[in-house]
């Protein structure tokens, strides 16, 4: 009776280890496929915008914006004035934290990482800001110079060497005892740029590259960014409101509006794309999904009200 | 019946108005210790590399040295005349060097020092630092991995705080130069009565080291004011503007209120 019954634990012993082993292996074996799916995209797309969200004082800026950055590739994102373009290169740079959703950048999600994570991921990035942000009180040479001085242990006469380098590369190596207040705008953005790249970065994020320049400059900025992403391999990201200019050398396109990606493809698409916005956008009509009229009363009624104001 | 229901509605919006601005100012100390701390937490790069530090000790204590000079030669002067005219009246006209050394190594050295301090070298702190978050200066430091509190407003912070006890200390110095000119050749005390009054009224600890404290106090204070408006400028050219008149003004507010409490902190009264 007592044997009986040590068999039958045993039994049921038996049972619920092997099912448990079962659980565990197909766990292990869904983590795995999990795992080499989320290593291809990471291996085929270096910055990845899934279900974000992003807002401040009540106003939701994003909602819900799906984007991939492919490696190697030149990305812009497009949208009308405070449509959040800027916000999103903050976001993919970790300066701000979304509200919900990620950005994943080489695999990692910004907002989780510490402090000091965060600036490893942005060792992999440049950024050319609208203006330049060139830093007044140093040099165009110490401009350059700066990212490599600060974060790497590079010996002096090498440093002068690689900025030189970097500054002959957008044409301004005759300059580079010069301050940024001596610099035209376009010239400015060289720098930035030649400061950009200092560091060699995966990522280039562009902020308006060819906001407020001349044509000769815009050419100039537009044949470096195309040169420099094919002699460096790095990934673009464009933040522009030139549609000719992008247009001709972007790889793929997103158009953000009311907080989502309102339309995307490659430049051809979105050419003879007949949503309404792209369309506007795109031929830079005066009305239309983005009306011209800021929201106001009935314009008669208020011009015959009297003594309104 | 309307103009009660009005006044309930009037004292809601006026205690909401205090409430805010309570709030506000609430949140900027916060923002105000925070930044502190951080700067705290930030500082080692700052004494790794010196030369940062001096760098800065060069634009807020080295180009104050001549408002800070010039005011304390007038300042003793001033201190020598007056002292000279009250203390004839009781017969102790001898006794104006230690009223000029007293005056100056425990209130007016520290104070005034910092009063300039905050107008010269704050302001041009807070201008800078603004300018620099308007034109994007300090998101590209980090967008490149550097830390803009560790390599800008770090350094800043220790410089004012060492150029600071210096600056009062030369004021101090100036100041009873200023007041011996005054005293000795132009009026004709004594001279040998002026440097030995001075020499025995004057303590080590109670005058010299509790004036150096206040300048280091001063110093912090100043500095934190001018490093924070800066930084929390919005970026904007009103905004920087703006930045700068508070600087000054909660600065100067700050420093005689401090004044008071470290008097009477080391009085003990």
């Amino acid at each position: 009776m007592l044997h009986q019954g040590y068999h039958r634990i045993s039994y049921a012993f038996e049972i619920v280890t092997f099912y448990i082993r079962i659980r565990l292996i197909k766990k292990t074996y869904q983590t795995t496929i999990k795992i080499s799916m989320t290593q291809i995209a990471t291996a085929h797309n270096i910055v990845e915008i899934d279900n974000l969200s992003f807002g401040y004082k009540g106003r939701m800026l994003h909602k819900g914006i799906n984007m991939v950055f492919p490696r190697g590739k030149i990305t812009a994102i497009m949208g009308g004035s405070g449509s959040g373009k800027t916000t999103l290169l903050r976001l993919i740079g970790g300066q701000i934290k979304p509200n919900g959703g990620e950005v994943r950048v080489d695999g990692q999600i910004v907002h989780q990482q510490t402090r000091e994570g965060i600036f490893q991921l942005r060792r992999k990035m440049g950024m050319l800001f609208q203006h330049g942000a060139l830093f007044t009180d140093l040099s165009v040479f110490d401009n350059v110079a700066f990212p490599m001085r600060e974060l790497t242990d590079l010996p002096t006469s090498m440093i002068r060497d690689l900025v030189l380098m970097k500054l002959n590369a957008v044409g301004l190596r005759g300059a580079h005892q010069l301050k940024p207040t001596e610099l035209s705008g376009g010239m400015a953005r060289r720098v930035a740029l030649a400061r950009a790249i200092a560091l060699d970065p995966d990522i280039i994020m562009y902020d308006e590259p060819f906001a407020g320049l001349d044509p000769i400059s815009m050419g100039v900025i537009l044949d470096l960014i195309r040169t420099l992403n094919t002699a460096l391999g790095a990934t673009s990201i464009i933040i522009s409101h030139d549609v000719k200019e992008v247009f001709s050398f972007a790889d793929y396109v997103y158009f953000v509006a009311n907080g989502v990606v309102a339309a995307e493809g490659s430049p051809d698409d979105l050419r003879n794309s007949h949503l309404p916005f792209v369309h506007q956008f795109v031929h830079g009509d005066k009305d239309g999904p983005v009306p011209f009229h800021y929201a106001a009363k009935d314009y008669k009624t208020e011009l015959l009200t009297i003594g309104a104001n | 019946m309307a103009a009660s229901s009005k006044l309930p509605i009037k004292l809601i919006k006026l205690l909401r108005n205090i409430g805010q601005r309570f709030t506000d100012r609430l949140w900027r100390l916060g923002a105000g210790v925070r930044l502190f701390a951080l700067i705290l937490i930030s500082s080692g790069e700052s004494f790794r590399r010196f030369r940062l530090v001096t760098r800065e000790i060069y634009s807020t204590g080295v180009l104050s040295l001549i408002i800070i000079l010039v005011s304390a030669f007038f300042v003793g002067m001033v201190l020598g005349l007056q002292g000279y005219q009250t203390l004839q009246t009781y017969g102790s006209s001898e006794a104006i060097g230690v009223l000029v050394a007293l005056a100056l190594l425990r209130e007016l050295g520290p104070v005034i020092t910092a009063l300039l301090f905050a107008g010269r070298a704050g302001t041009a702190i807070t201008a800078e630092i603004g300018l620099m978050k308007t034109t994007e200066q300090l998101s590209a430091m980090e967008m490149m991995a550097v830390s803009p509190i560790a390599r800008v407003i770090a350094p800043r912070f220790w410089a004012g705080v060492i150029a600071m006890p210096i600056l009062a200390t030369l004021f101090s110095m100036v100041g009873i130069l200023g007041g011996y000119l005054v005293a000795v050749p132009l009026i004709g005390v004594d001279e040998g009565a002026f440097w030995s009054q001075m020499q025995s009224a004057v303590d080590w600890r109670l005058d010299i080291v509790n004036g150096l404290i206040k300048s280091v106090v001063f110093g912090i204070t100043c500095t934190m004011i001018a490093l924070f408006e800066g930084y929390d400028a919005p970026p904007t050219a009103e905004g920087v503007s703006r930045a700068t008149t508070r600087t000054v003004v909660t600065s100067s507010l700050t420093v005689l209120v401090l004044d008071f409490v470290m008097t009477s902190l080391m009085l003990k009264v």
